[in-house]
């Protein structure tokens, strides 16, 4: 059986696990599976412009989400919905509900400052701060009042473990963290949302600005955190998306045309604009 | 565009460009060369015996022994000068009295020359000012004085189309026949015997106070008062400053208060420093009352005044710099605003904002117009730091400008003008060289 995510809209889903059709290679997450981030109705609005238009959604928990569609379809700006990075565009706002674990992301009483840590993003171009690889991974978990050295050094080397590039600084972790290589770099930014613990990553086009080799570390990343973050990744990449998600969203004009597992949207796309889509009719 | 007229064109911008800088370097080479040359002639010079004297008697310096004997042998030799000067004034007596009015005057033209040249004549009162205590200290200028004792100096104006012209008539003629006729060889054979000078390096023009309103000693009061209130401006303007840009890149609305603030930012970034030191006499001490008078703090608080809007707009753009995706990372990491700015973007603009800081710095130290009013005098003692509250302060652009306008002997001291130049050029330099290293440290840092 299959989960028509599009059409659950009418309440708010318990937190069941549901069935998700998953090529054979891939494997069901236990106690995964839960709407973990709910959308109804939810648009979003630069000024008058309405960049998202009315959508429905559940996002699965411990599941990967991609989300595909040509530039300009509103794919980024509903990501960075999520956790509130629209807000520093003074002219957008939104109308609808986004919910998070059945919480209004856009209520008035959200902390934003709270549902970031929650909530960990990972942008296109690799940004670590100018500081050293320590001080990079260490800022999150320091903001949020780790101060202990001993500790600090158990959540960074973890922090790197999980994102595959521990073995490749631990012997500079003093050392400036704008030296690595771009891959590099975004495996550490990586990283350094983990730091936080946080319970969904959201990858906005990571790989977008490195070469073919980080593209398929950052991959393989993914890979290693399926089933234990909600993972949802906005990519330009069909090949990607097919690779790394269980569920796809196809975004056309602010719109999502079509929201499925991947193994069935690729391969037999309900939409016809959908199969137009990804056989490259139009992009 | 073919390819010929394009590297043409090339070719001559670039020649337009290396002949600008070439014209620069000139005109920079034609300020400095003589700021240089001469500010460097206060510290390093030929002195005299007069000049270690001083420093002993004014300073207590100097090796006692040695001066001792050296003013012996210097005393040898004027003795003699002495003795002609007894001899003349004798001879003077048995004259006819025509002749003795005539010579009278001359003589003491020659007795005026000499006390300048060597101090105080045998048998004269001491003197009451330090200037008039000892002979030229300065070799250069013993050598000036000594032709002013030689030879008299007269004014040709027989023809009245043209500007009168001066000519010299040797005193030795003049006194032809008399008893001081051989004076004036004996002079200029035995000059460097009594007035001894050697190669002297005189770091105390930095470190010392001055003596009788720069006619000996050092600048020390007015470094010191430069720096006090360069640092005190800068001690209100900086903090202010950092904390304003943050707020106008950071926290205030667009709308139009902020346009209004940040345009009123601009313009007093324009006004005219004399204006500034006429509001800080009229706001700070006519009205807040700092200081009954004119005191350091009103001119540090007149100054930072002066400065804020620099610094304003320095940080603004440094911070406004600083990559969004720094801000973007920071605060998907669940950072406050708060914490991102000071965590992350002001640690990234500090290259940025401390140029600026240190520029203005310079500027402070240099500006004259907005203390004349409120913290400079011309001469004073150097100040404590519990003084800066109540004190006034010598300063250098102001002292510079009245040794070169205001002081009554300014000819003769032109070598303390060029030094206090020297110094204040250097000051600034040495500032601006300071933050061209400290920010390639901090951008090295933060490079990586």
């Amino acid at each position: 059986m299959t989960t028509d995510a599009t059409k659950t809209s009418e309440s708010v889903p318990a937190k069941k696990t549901r069935d998700i059709y998953l090529p054979p290679e891939r494997k069901v997450i236990s106690g995964g599976g839960a709407a973990h981030i709910v959308a109804k109705d939810f648009s979003i609005y630069y000024g008058e412009f309405q960049a998202v238009k009315k959508i429905n959604a559940d996002i699965l928990s411990k599941y990967v989400t991609a989300i595909i569609g040509p530039s300009g379809c509103g794919k980024s700006t509903f990501l960075r919905a999520i956790n509130r990075m629209n807000d520093l565009i003074p002219s957008c706002h939104t109308t609808g509900a986004l919910l998070f674990d059945g919480d209004d992301i856009y209520g008035k009483l959200t902390d934003e400052v709270l549902l970031r840590k929650k909530v960990g993003m990972v942008f296109q171009k690799p940004n670590p701060f100018p500081k050293s690889i320590f001080d990079n991974i260490a800022y999150g978990p320091r903001l949020h009042g780790v101060n202990d050295k001993k500790k600090l050094m158990e959540i960074v080397e973890r922090s790197l473990r999980k994102a595959a590039i521990w073995d490749e600084v631990s012997d500079r972790l003093d050392k400036n963290a704008l030296g690595l290589s771009g891959g590099q770099q975004q495996r550490l930014c990586v990283a350094r949302t983990l730091a936080v613990e946080p319970e969904v990553l959201l990858l906005d086009e990571p790989t977008s600005a490195l070469d073919p080799k980080a593209t398929a570390k950052i991959e393989d990343l993914i890979q290693e955190l399926r089933g234990s973050y909600t993972i949802m990744i906005v990519t330009h990449n069909m090949q990607q998306a097919s690779r790394v998600s269980d569920s796809t969203m196809f975004f056309y004009e602010g719109v999502l045309v079509e929201h499925a597992p991947t193994a069935q949207l690729f391969t037999n796309p309900k939409d016809p604009m959908t199969e137009d889509y990804i056989t490259g009719r139009f992009s | 565009m073919n390819i010929g007229t394009r590297k043409i064109l090339d070719r001559s911008f670039t020649a337009v460009g290396i002949g600008s800088i070439i014209v620069m370097a000139i005109a920079l080479m034609i300020v400095v060369v003589p700021i240089v040359s001469n500010g460097i002639g206060a510290v390093f010079f030929t002195g005299t015996i007069e000049h270690r004297k001083l420093l002993r008697d004014e300073f207590k310096r100097g090796n006692s022994e040695n001066l001792d004997s050296e003013v012996a042998s210097s005393e040898r030799y004027r003795a003699k000068v002495y003795d002609m000067l007894t001899g003349f004034e004798a001879e003077l007596e048995t004259m006819a009295p025509e002749k003795k009015t005539q010579y009278k005057g001359k003589y003491s033209q020659v007795r005026t020359a000499l006390q300048a040249l060597l101090g105080p004549l045998p048998g004269d009162q001491m003197p009451m000012l330090t200037r008039f205590k000892y002979g030229q200290t300065r070799w250069e200028k013993a050598e000036e004085k000594l032709h002013d004792l030689l030879y008299e100096s007269k004014w040709d104006n027989s023809n009245t189309e043209v500007m009168s012209r001066e000519y010299f008539v040797s005193r030795a003629k003049s006194f032809e026949g008399t008893s001081l006729a051989p004076l004036f060889p004996y002079l200029s054979h035995n000059v460097e015997k009594m007035l001894l000078p050697e190669f002297t390096v005189y770091w105390g023009f930095i470190t010392d106070s001055s003596v009788d309103s720069h006619f000996f000693g050092g600048i020390w009061p007015e470094i010191q008062g430069t720096f006090f209130l360069a640092m005190g401006a800068m001690l209100f303007a900086f903090p202010l400053g950092v904390v304003a840009a943050v707020y106008f890149t950071e926290y205030a609305k667009p709308g139009f208060l902020n346009s209004m603030l940040r345009s009123a930012n601009s313009t007093l970034a324009g006004v005219p420093s004399i204006v500034f030191g006429m509001f800080g006499l009229a706001f700070f001490i006519n009205t807040l009352k700092v200081s009954p008078s004119k005191s350091v703090i009103a001119g540090a608080l007149t100054l930072a005044i002066m400065i804020l809007p620099t610094i304003i707009r320095a940080a603004e753009e440094a911070i406004l710099a600083v990559p969004k995706t720094y801000r973007e990372a920071s605060l998907s990491l669940g950072s406050t605003k708060w914490n991102t700015i000071a965590t992350v973007i002001l640690p990234a603009a500090l290259p940025g904002i401390l140029t600026g800081g240190v520029i203005s710095l310079g500027r402070a130290a240099g500006e004259t117009a907005p203390i004349i009013f409120t913290a400079a005098v011309s001469v004073g003692s150097a100040i404590g730091l519990a003084d800066v509250l109540s004190s006034p302060t010598p300063a250098l652009s102001w002292n510079i400008y009245n040794l070169a306008s205001e002081h009554e002997a300014a000819a003769q001291i032109r070598h303390v003008q060029y030094g206090m130049v020297l110094a204040l050029v250097s000051i600034v330099l040495l500032l601006n060289l300071s933050a061209i290293v400290l920010r390639a440290r901090i951008s090295k840092k933060l490079k990586g």
